[in-house]
């Protein structure tokens, strides 16, 4: 094995020998963070451990019981228009809720979902106010030094 | 025909990526080796993501048939 080669390797790998997806998850709108849970859910099925890092609009929707509450329930304002439609495709199940999407990912492979220290600073939150899939805080440090090997890095 | 028998067949139908991958996942997840699994999906995307999660995962594709809209996967557990 070449030395590039065996660089490689480790740099694409977790300690697990699982390559590794990275999502910033910075926003707090229905269809976005329904784009990251089912991205979330693709890099499970592909034995991908995926990790999950919730800041500001992200880490809100998170809080207990956010995403049952209709007031919280936004769609980004450049769309606004499709709001009624998308509702209506999870309404008719043909769309699961972004946090069931999370919970199966969960389910079938490594999804870990980290909170944004800062930010629940800034709001005065602590992991009990979170829901039970958001598994630890962590800084940008600390995700950064997790996300630095990743296959795929993603901010939405 | 096919030379194969189906135990279990799942109607994804209507449902979203990746609503027919999670069933047919989990449905894999509680057979037994050697059994087979058959998915039915309208999700366009299910034509790549099935037959690239079943090759990933180490399981067998042992067809995929189009009618109309709808494709059917059959899925055999080889682990």
């Amino acid at each position: 094995m070449t030395k590039a080669t065996a660089s490689d390797a480790r740099t694409e790998q977790g300690a697990n020998g699982r390559q590794k997806m990275s999502i910033i998850l910075y926003s707090g709108t229905v269809d976005r963070l329904t784009a990251a849970a089912i991205l979330a859910t693709g890099g499970a099925a592909m034995d991908m451990q995926v990790n999950i890092f919730l800041t500001f609009w992200g880490l809100l929707a998170l809080k207990k019981g956010a995403w049952q509450d209709p007031q919280q329930q936004k769609i980004s304002a450049e769309f606004a228009e499709y709001a009624p439609m998308i509702m209506e495709a999870v309404q008719a199940n043909k769309v699961k809720p972004w946090i069931q999407l999370l919970r199966e990912a969960r389910e079938i492979g490594e999804v870990n979902v980290y909170a944004c220290g800062m930010t629940m600073d800034l709001f005065g939150l602590t992991l009990d106010d979170m829901e039970d899939i958001v598994t630890d805080v962590q800084g940008v440090a600390g995700f950064v030094a997790e996300a630095r090997d990743s296959a795929i890095t993603l901010f939405i | 025909m096919a030379e194969y028998v189906v135990d279990r067949e799942i109607d994804a139908r209507g449902s979203a990526c990746p609503g027919p991958l999670m069933e047919l996942i989990r449905a894999l997840k509680a057979s037994e080796k050697g059994q087979v699994v058959a998915v039915l999906s309208t999700d366009l995307g299910s034509k790549v993501d099935i037959p690239e999660w079943v090759e990933k995962a180490g399981h067998k594709l042992l067809a995929v048939e189009e009618d109309g809209n709808v494709t059917r996967f059959v899925v055999q557990k080889a682990r």
